[in-house]
């Protein structure tokens, strides 16, 4: 196997100066760390990847339970399950969903999987992994504040945990706050307690985000090992560094509007609240605009949506191209279509705002600024399918995950072009189409390049493989259940089924649904069963999976497989490799392999891509 | 204890079902691991292949099924020009997402690993992606063009002899107000208002707001091939007007007016029999997330002739005239320049009359 020559060439190969101070954190120099340091308050990024991504799995799993719940309620509003008592107390007495708890199930789904699972559990487990591995840097350039992201996430996770049990119950106003809903006690239950916790949670966690993004992006561009130009960059690292521009640009004006939202709620301001009579008194608000707050979140929440996307697009391009043992199709245009994506995620946000009574001259800007973003997705499309063209795909459970990333990629974006176009979004707005577009693209979509993400670095995170089997039952069954769920979605949604309802047995123009409803619900049992097998896949891996023997077991180019296969803080025993071609050289080296990693330095006459 | 042995059983299965892959991952390793590789390989491609197949079968049939279920044809105007538009997309994204799904599933089955594939190094083409950066451009073009002639039609001005409608959302029902005789929509303001007796604000002091008519149970009456106009606001937290029928939808934001407007095309009688549904009715669905009860905020529209909507409009008292016979002492309309709180009783009129303290 060329992997000895390979990281026996990079040692000889060149006396790299370890130009950014961490000589202390060779590994083979380590002395033993105290359990604390080492696998709690850990600076190690490695570590800290797994700590983000433990929590992303924990949340992952309550997040998921909640929508079996509702989906309980949605499917078979006519039957009781006391099995939810047990789980949720008064809010499901006799078994039966209370429309308060409903609410706040729908608003922690979203919240949860949105923010904790998708954002921190997605970008903060491979950003903070793959990063300094792949770039060859020892760590970030601040482990101390790498950690400390870590632990503000922590912090308003425990927080946001808390906020489902308190006497009010947690937030239920949706995921998106929407004020004067969320601003007023008087307006919901979840209004009260809940929602101060899910603010003080939520400005948490854009600090923990704020502080990983910085990071990412300083070590990205300013640490580097010597030979990696941004044009060697892999993909991946290309996309987690705009998904942290995306980030650190716009998180701070969702914290701005939650700030406002504080003010609102407790200091008397009207920032939001304007000629407001509820609970029997007209409020003495006057001036606020309710609008203002949805332009604020939604310039965070637009570009969240790609925060959510980018990481997979990345981690998909990586593994087709190393599964297809070919070169990525494209990898400038890939490169220049993630800009696009990026640059133009900061001006579309008002295309979820076009029945607000926004002016339409506006709203005919943001379809033209919002359909220009199908461009770059489509191109990265056709270049995903090219790099699978004449390849040699070699079907490993990554593979067949990013297989299903670019199918659910298609069907889900595909749909954005209805709902980005305001005069159709108008019946089809806030409608179960939009629960299915938006599923099938930032939810199942991004969690397949999760899942591709984990089951192909998982041996280089704890230096054994998953099991393969667990991994085809629950690819199959997951992808099976995503269309089976959310495809029946969209008919739902054409017929103008609203999003959010307790119940629908009393609507003429919906209740015929009620067998699919029933349908969906059923399927999604199953699938969150086979999220649980996955979830103990993972575990028990960790612990009794088969054991890598091969530094580099999927024969890929990048530098991370050029580090022993238990990398200590550090990552390399011996100076950083340094860096001669680009990631996709996926062909014959001239001895027997079918890829030339980055490591290698060219050949006489070879001439870089 | 029954959730405990269920819990135990779950933890049961995966074990069963975890020993079972462990013990095909050891078997690999026994009957060579190159060898099963290559038949793991060919058995996934193949069930690629009938994913597809199967998923596209399942697709018929989803259609097949549920095209009865979904809304009959728009019963406005607007809403055909909205119907066409959307076959239009849905053909083009429809073709576009047969022909990727398909390469896509090809190329799996066609260039599954075998013993002597070899990979063709291809890094890129230059042209290839001009060609499908120009192609979806285009594409994306036509439909811009149809979409914003669509959305300035929809969004322009309501014309002249539109008849113009109030609808206010509070938590959780829909108040519904006519102009009157006058054809003026009087002030309001929502410091006046009180569930006893002024549910909207208005303002006595406006002539034009003695003769409005309210209509509290969230029935809006409008008539058949004469364009409507719709004021929308909120008096609590943000709502939507819903018509899904028509194909229209606006939010209601309490301090913000709104408005839409769209000219139905069949009255509630001719749908019943187009439907052969005798409980055929069209809806007014909340669309914005408004607390507890959102789901249960259902209204009505009853699309008349003009003779029909005249008789009934003739039985509907003004609402000024309403709450002044229904007043007691107590109660009764103050006179010129109402205080701008309500008084103490109202509040509990207000729990009473839409039951929001009902939960606890």
């Amino acid at each position: 196997m060329s992997h000895e020559a390979t990281t026996g060439q990079a040692h000889a190969a060149h006396a790299h100066l370890d130009s950014h101070g961490h000589a202390h954190a060779h590994g083979h120099e380590h002395h033993e760390q105290h359990f604390i340091q080492k696998w709690i308050f850990s600076q190690d990024h490695k570590v800290i990847a797994k700590q983000y991504l433990i929590s992303g799995i924990i949340w992952a799993v309550i997040g998921a339970l909640f929508s079996v719940f509702f989906r309980l309620q949605l499917g078979f509003p006519e039957d009781t399950f006391p099995i939810m008592e047990k789980f949720l107390g008064h809010w499901a007495k006799g078994g039966k969903l209370t429309p308060e708890f409903y609410y706040a199930l729908v608003t922690m789904h979203g919240t949860i999987l949105v923010f904790f699972v998708l954002t921190a559990g997605l970008s903060g487990t491979f950003s903070n992994f793959l990063i300094p591995l792949q770039i060859g840097a020892r760590d970030m350039a601040s482990p101390f504040m790498n950690m400390l992201s870590y632990w503000f996430f922590f912090i308003s996770s425990v927080i946001m945990f808390a906020s489902l049990f308190v006497q009010t119950g947690p937030a239920a106003g949706g995921w998106t706050t929407y004020p004067p809903l969320s601003a007023l006690k008087e307006a919901s239950l979840g209004s009260g307690l809940g929602m101060d916790l899910w603010l003080i949670s939520m400005a948490l966690f854009v600090v923990s985000q704020l502080l990983a993004g910085l990071n990412y992006i300083t070590t990205i561009l300013n640490m580097r090992t010597k030979g990696m130009k941004m044009t060697r960059l892999p993909l991946t690292i290309w996309a987690l560094f705009f998904t942290a521009v995306l980030g650190v640009l716009s998180f701070p004006v969702l914290l701005s509007g939650f700030v406002l939202l504080i003010f609102d709620r407790h200091f008397g301001t009207s920032f939001y609240l304007s000629e407001i009579f509820i609970g029997g008194k007209a409020l003495s608000h006057i001036g606020g605009s309710a609008v203002l707050y949805q332009h604020l979140f939604w310039f965070l929440g637009h570009p969240e949506v790609y925060i959510v996307m980018l990481p997979g697009m990345g981690m998909a391009s990586e593994i087709l191209s190393t599964h297809s043992r070919k070169p990525i199709f494209g990898y400038l245009a890939m490169i220049i279509s993630l800009t696009g994506i990026t640059a133009l995620a900061f001006v579309v946000w008002a295309h979820h705002m076009f029945v607000t009574g926004m002016s339409p001259f506006l709203g005919g800007i943001f379809v033209l600024l919002t359909l220009l973003i199908a461009i770059p997705s489509a191109i990265k499309v056709f270049n995903w399918l090219t790099t699978i063209w004449r390849g040699n795909l070699k079907f490993t459970v990554p593979m067949m995950f990013a297989l299903g990333f670019v199918s659910l990629f298609i069907s889900g974006g595909l749909t954005g072009i209805f709902l980005g176009n305001s005069a159709l979004d108008i019946h089809l707005h806030d409608t179960y189409f939009v629960i299915a577009h938006f599923h099938l693209v930032m939810g199942v979509s991004a969690f397949f390049g999760m899942f591709a993400g984990i089951y192909h670095w998982f041996p280089k995170m704890f230096g054994r493989f998953m099991n393969n089997t667990l991994g085809y039952i629950h690819f199959f069954i997951t992808l099976a259940g995503a269309y089976l769920i959310f495809w029946p979605m969209h008919y739902e949604g054409f017929a103008g089924m609203p999003r959010r309802y307790y119940d629908y047995s009393a609507w003429e123009s919906f209740k015929q649904f009620g067998h699919l409803n029933a349908f969906i619900s059923v399927v999604v049992i199953v699938v969150f069963f086979t999220q649980l097998l996955f979830v103990f896949n993972f575990f028990m891996s960790i612990f009794k999976g088969r054991r890598v023997t091969n530094p580099n077991p999927w024969g890929s180019t990048t530098l991370e497989w050029t580090t022993p296969i238990h990398p200590g803080h550090g990552n390399w025993e011996g100076d950083i490799p340094e860096v001669y071609r680009w990631p996709y050289d996926y062909k014959d080296d001239g001895q027997g392999n079918d890829f030339v990693p980055q490591n290698i330095p060219l050949k006489p006459g070879e001439e870089e891509h | 204890m029954s959730g405990l042995i269920v819990t135990a059983l779950v933890v049961l299965v995966f074990i069963v079902i975890y020993q079972i892959a462990k013990a095909s991952e050891l078997a690999t390793i026994l009957r060579g691991e190159e060898k099963v590789k290559s038949q793991t390989n060919r058995l996934m491609a193949w069930l690629m292949v009938a994913f597809f197949v199967l998923g596209m079968i399942g697709i018929f049939k989803c259609h097949e099924s549920l095209i009865d279920k979904m809304l009959p044809e728009s019963a406005s105007v607007q809403g055909d020009h909205y119907d066409t538009m959307l076959i239009v997309t849905l053909v083009l994204t429809g073709f576009v997402f047969f022909v990727t799904q398909l390469l896509l599933f090809y190329f799996i089955y066609r260039y599954q690993s075998t013993e002597n594939r070899k990979a063709f190094f291809y890094s890129h083409n230059n042209r290839l992606e001009v060609l499908w950066t120009t192609v979806p451009a285009l594409a994306l073009v036509v439909l811009v063009v149809i979409g914003l002639k669509n959305w300035f039609t929809i969004t322009d001005k309501a014309p002249d002899n539109a008849m113009v409608v109030q609808v206010m959302g509070k938590q959780f029902n829909w108040l519904i107000r006519y102009p009157g005789a006058d054809g003026v929509l009087g002030k309001t303001d929502f410091r006046l208002m009180n569930d006893a007796n002024n549910v909207m604000g208005l303002d006595w002091n406006d002539p034009a707001a003695k003769d409005d008519i309210i209509v509290e149970n969230g029935e809006m009456h409008i008539i058949k091939d004469l364009p409507v106009h719709l004021v929308i606001n909120s008096r609590d937290v943000i709502h939507d007007v819903g018509l899904p029928h028509f194909r229209m939808k606006m939010d209601a934001v309490p301090g913000i007016t709104t408005t839409m407007w769209f000219t139905p095309k069949f009255t509630t009688d001719e749908m019943k029999a187009k439907t052969h549904n005798p409980n055929f009715v069209y809806e007014i669905s909340c669309d914005q997330m408004c607390g507890k009860g959102h789901y249960s905020m259902r209204g009505t529209v009853i699309v008349q002739t003009g003779q029909e909507f005249k008789e009934w409009m003739a039985k509907q008292p003004a609402y000024y005239a309403n709450v002044q016979k229904a007043a007691t002492p107590e109660t009764a309309v103050p006179a010129e320049g109402a205080a701008p709180t309500a008084p103490a009783t109202d509040s509990t009129a207000h729990k009473a009359a839409d039951g929001t303290t009902a939960h606890n």
